[in-house]
């Protein structure tokens, strides 16, 4: 089958900014940040306090009793992205579509809130069991298969776990599923909830959390800003997305993976240029087509300056034309969700003509001069983008939109 | 070496970092060492856990030298002790 384009036409997604796409949207316009105080951990034995937390949540508005019984907060937040995405998309499954669409998640650390509090049970109070769901709600296949089960969809379902770029690789791989034919439809995104004590106090001992918010590209970023949340995107053939006169929000394009090959934890600049590079060729766009950026940028002093240097690599003059801006100021880093909340952001971006900015932004670093579209939303007719993604193992991927009008 | 305390945080770096005791000395900066980022992270948590002290990540981040790290250690420990005193006054 010759390779078919590929269309965005469902967007689900539930974080800090909001419960719902137009909320978010909105907040991304506003340049409005949802960091505040972390309300659900007590944190007054955590060297930080500020966290990006789903507000006002609550799981009865979405889920019957028993089925909430069987759901980690993090499966909760998959599968409320992914209904809002498939409504959205006006999608009708008819059996056969239904075993032919794909499920692809991602996820850094599934239902850990789960496990953090049954092991607190046996490990701290000596209580003589744990919940007898506890396996099937920490497992981070669980937003996928709920999904599943929730749509009886039957074709190929899985969860893809590479830390803060997990939802970028099931965005890429359900991608290449439709543009192969391997896959009718895809369901992909990716969900994560990393408020725990056991979990606050091990990203406290990797000292990269900032003690007052997420200032990416500025230069007094004192670190990352953890969040939590959902997204989906529905992804089918451009072709049957018109021939059924669904909207479409954008095309994706191409995909580019690579790892560092280097250390566990310390960015380089090499890898993450080559999955930049990697995913315009898969495009098959020059550098020169790319007007924005979605930046992993997580705001940590090493992070920023590292995906400069890569930028430029990529882009060489070019960069000095590319607006790049990191939604991560205000959502928050939700790891293994980021890259869908981001995919998200892009693809709205594209569609409305108007650039997310980097909130919280005060002051240039010569180390990361970028035009980083500090603190201001701005239109901008953009045909190409993409959207980075790069984790901790030196595990990197992009993806590439572009506008259709 | 000149106190009991600085030769205590030269065996933890050397322990940490599995070098013989007679490479580090007060001079020594971490990066002749060869400590990267995440063995600065290994020591950091292996001298909290020896010294019971908590190391802010604004003061971790400006060590650049041994010395200056057996000074940040000993502000701590003295205020943890002064705090720890304090306490059972109260």
């Amino acid at each position: 089958m010759a390779p078919r384009r590929v269309a965005v036409t469902g967007l689900g997604v539930i974080c800090a900014l909001g419960h719902d796409m137009p909320s978010f949207w909105n907040a991304l316009c506003a340049g409005r940040s949802g960091i505040a105080p972390i309300t659900s951990v007590d944190t007054s034995n955590v060297r930080f306090q500020n966290g990006a937390e789903v507000r006002n949540y609550d799981p009865a508005q979405h889920f019957e009793r028993a089925q909430a019984d069987l759901l980690d907060r993090f499966a909760q937040f998959a599968l409320i992205a992914a209904r809002q995405a498939v409504r959205d998309s006006g999608i009708v499954f008819t059996p056969e579509l239904r075993q032919r669409t794909a499920i692809i998640t991602g996820s850094s650390v599934g239902g850990q809130c789960t496990q953090d509090t049954q092991f607190w049970a046996v490990y701290r109070n000596n209580s003589p069991r744990v919940h007898p769901l506890t396996i099937p709600r920490i497992m981070p296949n669980a937003g996928a298969s709920h999904i599943s089960m929730e749509f009886g969809i039957s074709g190929p379902a899985y969860t893809v776990s590479t830390a803060c770029a997990s939802s970028n690789h099931a965005i890429g791989q359900a991608f290449w599923m439709v543009r192969s034919g391997a896959a009718e439809l895809a369901i992909a995104g990716g969900s994560e909830t990393p408020f725990s004590f056991g979990f606050l106090k091990a990203w406290e001992a990797m000292r990269v959390v900032a003690p007052d918010t997420c200032r990416p590209f500025s230069r007094d970023r004192r670190g990352l800003i953890l969040g939590e949340g959902g997204a989906m995107l529905v992804l089918e053939p451009l072709e049957r997305a018109q021939a059924r006169g669904a909207p479409v929000y954008a095309e994706v394009v191409g995909f580019g993976m690579s790892s560092d090959a280097g250390h566990i934890t310390t960015p380089s600049t090499d890898g993450p240029a080559r999955a930049m590079t990697a995913a315009l060729e898969d495009a098959q766009i020059s550098a020169e087509a790319v007007s924005y950026i979605s930046a992993h940028g997580t705001g940590t002093p090493s992070n920023d300056p590292t995906e400069t240097r890569a930028i430029r690599q990529v882009f060489g003059a070019h960069a000095g034309k590319l607006a790049v801006s990191s939604t991560k100021s205000m959502h928050g880093h939700a790891l293994g969700a980021a890259s869908a909340l981001e995919a998200v952001a892009t693809v709205l971006a594209l569609r409305h003509g108007i650039l997310p900015p980097t909130a919280n932004f005060t002051t240039p670093d010569p180390e990361c001069d970028l035009d980083v579209v500090p603190n201001q939303s701005r239109p901008a007719e953009v045909e190409y983008a993409l959207s980075n993604a790069f984790a901790f193992g030196g595990l990197n991927a992009v993806l590439a939109f572009r506008r259709l009008r | 070496m000149s106190d009991e305390l600085a030769e205590k945080v030269v065996s933890v770096i050397a322990t940490s970092k599995r070098i013989p005791r007679e490479q580090v000395s007060l001079e020594s900066t971490l990066e002749d060492l060869g400590l990267d980022s995440l063995d600065q992270l290994n020591l950091l948590f292996a001298l909290e856990s020896d010294f019971n002290i908590s190391i802010p990540d604004d003061e971790a981040k400006s060590i650049r030298t041994v010395r200056e790290m057996v000074e940040g250690v000993r502000k701590l420990a003295a205020a943890g002790a002064s705090g720890q005193s304090a306490a059972s006054v109260a």
